[in-house]
């Protein structure tokens, strides 16, 4: 439809819209996941944390009205489920990544179960900041249409880079995931800042499950999520453990997502679900070509992995 | 000798001590959400267990999750944690399908179109998980990652020929590909509703045990996960044993791909990843990674699972009750295990000297 009056260039146009609309909960997810593995924790779980987060924005913003106080309490609940999933995690001869299948089950399970009800009604939406108001195509309009929750976190990666490289608590999360017994050694609780890192993580992640329940695809239903929390682990290593990095990555595959509705828009649908897959085969081959056995993956915390004792 | 005995009793009450705490906790969700809890669980039980007909839907739920776990609970032995089982349950589906056609069109009888499914279906799914396995030991890529996006794949190219080649085009509403005739389908076994995935469920599970604890393939497959570097100076083949478990386990998965399309389904649609990927994970670490406990915590969980529509009858509870479910048994057992040594370590603290008990480290949810 939107290419009626463009022709081809819909598909280029349509492509940065999706970009636009679909990179905000990648980059979330992936920011929250970042500041985890930095710590030197996995948290696999955040696609049960990024449905919780959007069922809970969702059916705040449907009882009391205020989108934004949506927002916040699907940080809140994020936090719960980085609550258990730090403390769990951290117990000996537990494996972090066994932690993040059952967070996932559990996550998502609290989601469906409490959401139920709220799969009809029809909540308050975020508001938008219209970039293309002076256009005078709709469909360029409507492109430039944006969140400000994506704004924020556009915003937030910078900041993590230079938290992570300018502060002490930055320091201190380095120190815990580079080396946990030097660390014990200066007298930091690797147990607490690993809590933190990760309850701070999975409120990033609850973030981005609320942008995609009061913005965009903006309903609650149990098929929400196209699985953006389980990429988060592919897109960090993607972005080599870069604050800054998780923010282009996120780009990239906001676009490489957006291609396939792009193209079925002007009448190419042959391939669409292969399209679909392209950031999955996109972060495999990275990591076929990024790894070796020789080394290990620049930019990668020293404990990232490793069992507790 | 008491040592012993102490240690395969903790193996016994921990996971049991685990799976009483995980009832609890889940009886006090159910209780607030105003449901009664001694109900939910009577009819938790009698919906998995109570009778021979309710107890058959539990024995067809459980087999594909038996093969689904030895996709994890294989590769563990080697230290690799394998999340792929759902995607080499999409391959071995859709392999089980095609070929299945193909026998069929050819005019084989029966047995051969059902061994050619079985072998095309093992052979993809062996491979699915293989070339997870060659990239962890050849480009060092971590195994979870690409088993998970591995996942995302099969599933897309599931879509993309349940979509478009593969299209039965009177399928409308719900893709599916061309269905297998009815006369190629896996029969019931005599006398009952469960068809016969179940004994492949049970033999492969035997099988994996024998293979890990009884041979020297096994001793060395152990050997490796034990101490990698060891490995290496004993001059095992590191890189072949990785292949060759990642295939075996793969080649689980893919027959329980096999299992859904020629028993149930009878042709390869979304269905196919209706989760015994991921529950099969969850059943390999209930299970310790052990191939035979496998076939029981399957059984448990087959049970758990048969009895979504009950609750959702019975209770008005939502159908995720059971997802919350597994989630709490799911972390409750990871909690025991963490208790596994430590326990006996605290009593004895206790008897020598009335210490204080330890802080706690962090509120409990």
């Amino acid at each position: 439809m939107a290419t009626d009056a463009l022709g081809w260039w819909g598909v280029p146009l349509a492509i940065i819209a999706g970009t636009l609309r679909g990179s905000a909960p990648f980059l979330f997810v992936s920011l929250g996941e970042c500041l985890t593995e930095k710590s030197g924790k996995i948290n696999l779980g955040l696609e049960g944390t990024l449905l919780m987060g959007a069922m809970s924005a969702y059916a705040v913003s449907f009882l009391t009205g205020s989108p934004w106080l949506g927002v916040i309490t699907a940080g809140v609940a994020g936090m719960g489920l980085g609550l258990i999933h730090g403390w769990l995690a951290q117990q000996p001869r537990v494996n972090d990544i066994a932690v993040g299948i059952a967070m996932i089950i559990f996550g998502s399970g609290l989601a469906f179960f409490f959401g139920k009800p709220y799969i009809q009604p029809a909540a308050p939406q975020l508001p938008s900041i219209a970039f293309g108001a002076w256009s005078q195509s709709p469909q360029l309009e409507s492109a430039l249409r944006v969140s400000p929750l994506f704004l924020l976190g556009v915003a937030i990666a910078p900041l993590m880079t230079w938290f992570f490289r300018a502060t002490r608590w930055g320091l201190l999360v380095r120190a815990v995931g580079d080396s946990p017994d030097a660390a014990r050694a200066m007298g930091i609780s690797v147990f607490k800042v690993r809590l933190f890192s990760i309850m701070a993580g999975s409120f990033l992640a609850g973030v981005g499950g609320a942008y995609l329940s009061l913005y965009y695809p903006g309903i609650w239903s149990e098929r929400i999520s196209s699985g953006q929390g389980l990429m988060a682990v592919a897109l960090v290593i993607f972005a080599r453990w870069n604050p800054r990095q998780c923010l282009y990555a996120s780009l990239l595959f906001g676009g490489a997502q957006a291609i396939g509705p792009a193209l079925q828009s002007v009448g190419i649908d042959a391939y669409y679900y292969l399209f679909n897959a392209s950031p999955y085969i996109l972060t495999l081959l990275i990591m076929v070509f990024t790894c070796s056995p020789r080394r290990q993956l620049s930019g990668a915390p020293g404990a990232l992995g490793q069992s507790q004792d | 000798m008491t040592d012993s005995l102490r240690r395969s009793l903790a193996n016994l009450y921990i996971p049991l001590g685990s799976l009483l705490a995980a009832l609890i906790i889940f009886g006090g969700f159910c209780a607030l959400a105003g449901a009664n809890p001694f109900g939910v669980y009577h009819s938790i039980y009698r919906a998995a267990f109570g009778s021979w007909s309710s107890f058959q839907n539990t024995l067809t739920q459980a087999s594909p999750l038996m093969l689904s776990s030895l996709c994890t609970a294989l590769p563990a032995r080697l230290g690799l944690v394998i999340i792929g089982n759902e995607g080499a349950i999409v391959m071995g589906g859709l392999a089980a399908v095609v070929s299945g056609l193909a026998l069929s069109d050819w005019g084989a009888a029966s047995p051969v179109v059902q061994i050619g499914m079985a072998l095309a279906a093992m052979g993809l799914g062996g491979l699915w998980i293989a070339l997870v396995g060659a990239l962890r030991h050849y480009r060092a890529v971590n195994e979870t990652i690409s088993s998970l996006l591995l996942n995302y794949i099969a599933i897309a190219l599931l879509n993309h020929l349940i979509n478009g080649p593969l299209k039965d085009p009177s399928s409308l509403n719900n893709p599916a590909t061309y269905p297998i005739p009815a006369v190629h389908m896996l029969g019931n076994l005599p006398g009952s509703r469960v068809h016969y995935g179940l004994i492949f469920g049970l033999v492969a599970c035997g099988i994996a045990y024998f293979l890990i604890q009884r041979t020297t393939f096994g001793f060395a497959a152990r050997t490796t996960g034990g101490n990698l570097r060891a490995a290496k100076i004993a001059g095992l083949p590191v890189g072949q044993l990785t292949l060759i478990i990642c295939f075996l386990g793969g080649a689980c998965a893919g027959l329980a791909g096999m299992v859904e399309v020629a028993a149930i389904h009878g042709r390869a649609n979304a269905a196919l990843n209706a989760g015994y990927g991921y529950s099969g994970v969850l059943v390999a670490f209930i299970a310790r990674q052990n191939p035979i406990a496998a076939t029981v915590v399957a059984l448990l969980l087959g049970g758990i699972l048969a009895s979504g529509g009950i609750l959702q009858r019975a209770h008005s509870l939502p159908d995720a009750t059971v997802l919350v479910f597994q989630g709490i048994v799911f972390l409750s057992v990871l909690y025991g295990d963490s208790l596994q040594g430590r326990l006996s370590g605290l009593m004895q603290r206790f008897r020598r000297q009335p210490v204080p008990p330890p802080a706690p480290i962090g509120p409990l949810v």
